[in-house]
């Protein structure tokens, strides 16, 4: 029978072509029984923003290893805010200095997991997020 | 109140959550395709459908392409695509990868794409395709393309959905005897033999060209792989009501072949429209659609009627073979044990 199911983007914005820790993240996702749509590399936020909108996700997992997060990250999100899609939490996995990650985190991102994350507490993290804003 | 209305009038968050309403069979999906039917019936529904790595997705990026900035300067098409990938049998999950073969239509508001799971349903889409179709028809996108998950030989329900099914097909998948097997090849108005740049494309076109002439044997025979005249054979059946699907190579991931698929879908199309056909399949798929929620609602307020105890004691029944499950199903319905 049809159900809610969680559905999550994951994409990689930027120009590092390194998506192994994308991957594993959307199989680990598909296997705790989330869709994930998985948009490959060299995203940009506003390519992002589109796949989000039509697909009508509840969070987009982003992979960044390029450095560029400070610069990505809030485009994406104030573009998601754009299109209406407040909701959407954004998530964050890569090489992310710590002191980016609290300035990110006040910018609205819901979750940063750098490397050695176990996927467990990502998909813990992605479910209570969903199910406060669901 | 429904979301027929921001639907209706372009807007595309509308659009996207009335999708995920109707995939999830909510009642404000219900109710919104209720009130946008009347506004369904225009879109030209092709289905995409092959083996996994025949290369549907690249192709269906391509076609979106060609429609959006048509070389002859003709207006360009709204484009709507739902892309159908596996559930997972077991976690319910899955992973969704069609779009990363169409990012070059990103960036463009005439093309609306839309992945979806298969959620448990078998043939090659999902319960929903359906309703999502219908909800794209009704928003006004003129070409809308449904690929299908990867397909074997049997996954054919997307032909009963559409009024054009492209099956795609690669060189070096397998001999002449996979092409006279019954299933996906049947239900072909259009074979497309996709990676034409690969070797084996030769032999892969003669497989399905012998199928096509042993499926149809009026038409001309191929004697030692040489053809006769093709135009003038396509052009004779032109006259006729009878549709031979034509074979077109393509090189997806370069766009070759790409103008003249498309000139072949435009031509099935003329076909259905000149012979009526396009009224008997919409009433086709019409009818389809309404025997399966027929059949699902059947199901569904019989078994609200049937107490879990008794339900539970005639499956203890058939575990233990005391029944047949015919008889099971007779006793449930009827009261009856035996016939």
């Amino acid at each position: 029978m049809p159900e809610k199911k969680i559905r999550v983007l994951v994409a990689k914005p930027g120009l590092d072509g390194h998506d192994r820790g994308a991957k594993v993240i959307a199989r680990a996702l598909r296997d705790a029984g989330m869709e994930v749509i998985y948009t490959g590399l060299r995203q940009t936020p506003e390519m992002i923003a589109e796949a989000a909108l039509q697909e009508d996700v509840d969070a987009v997992g982003l992979s960044i290893l390029s450095g560029a997060h400070m610069a990505l990250v809030p485009r994406v999100i104030q573009l998601l805010k754009d299109n209406g899609q407040d909701k959407v939490r954004v998530f964050l996995g890569g090489i992310i200095p710590d002191e980016d990650v609290a300035k990110l985190l006040r910018l609205g991102v819901a979750g940063i997991f750098g490397p050695g994350s176990s996927t467990q507490k990502i998909i813990e993290d992605i479910r209570s997020a969903v199910h406060l804003t669901a | 109140m429904d979301l027929s209305r921001p639907v209706l009038a372009g807007d595309r968050l509308a659009l996207a959550r009335l999708l995920t309403e109707v995939e999830n069979d909510s009642p404000l999906g219900r109710t919104t395709l209720n009130s946008l039917f009347k506004h369904t019936g225009s879109a030209h529904l092709v289905g995409v459908t092959g083996a996994p790595g025949t290369g549907k997705s690249s192709l269906v990026n391509q076609l979106a392409l060609h429609y959006r900035q048509p070389p002859d300067g003709a207006p360009p098409r709204r484009i709507a695509i739902v892309a159908v990938d596996p559930s997972s049998p077991f976690t319910g999950g899955a992973v969704l990868g069609d779009r990363i073969r169409m990012r070059e239509l990103s960036g463009d508001t005439g093309v609306f794409i839309r992945s979806m799971a298969t959620r448990g349903s078998l043939g090659g889409l999902a319960a929903a395709t359906a309703g999502l179709v219908q909800a794209l028809d009704a928003a006004g996108f003129e070409l809308i393309f449904i690929e299908t998950v990867g397909s074997g030989q049997s996954e054919v329900e997307v032909a009963k959905l559409v009024h054009t099914t492209l099956v795609v097909e690669a060189p070096g998948l397998g001999d002449d005897v996979q092409a006279i097997k019954a299933g996906i090849l049947e239900i072909a108005d259009l074979l497309v033999l996709n990676k034409a740049d690969r070797p084996g494309v030769e032999a892969a076109e003669r497989a399905l060209l012998g199928m096509l002439k042993l499926g149809h044997p009026t038409k001309r025979v191929v004697h030692h792989g040489f053809m006769l005249d093709e135009t003038a054979a396509e052009a004779e059946l032109a006259a006729t009501d009878q549709w031979i699907p034509p074979i077109r190579r393509t090189v997806a991931t370069e766009g070759k072949g790409i103008p003249e698929l498309v000139a072949a879908i435009a031509g099935h199309r003329l076909h259905l429209e000149q012979t009526g056909n396009w009224q008997r399949r919409d009433r086709a798929r019409l009818q389809t659609e309404l025997e399966d929620l027929l059949r699902s609602q059947l199901v569904a307020s019989w078994r609200s009627q049937v107490s879990q105890q008794r339900y539970e004691a005639t499956l203890d029944d058939l575990l233990s073979r005391r029944l047949s499950p015919r008889q099971a199903v007779d006793a449930l319905l009827n009261g009856r044990g035996k016939p």
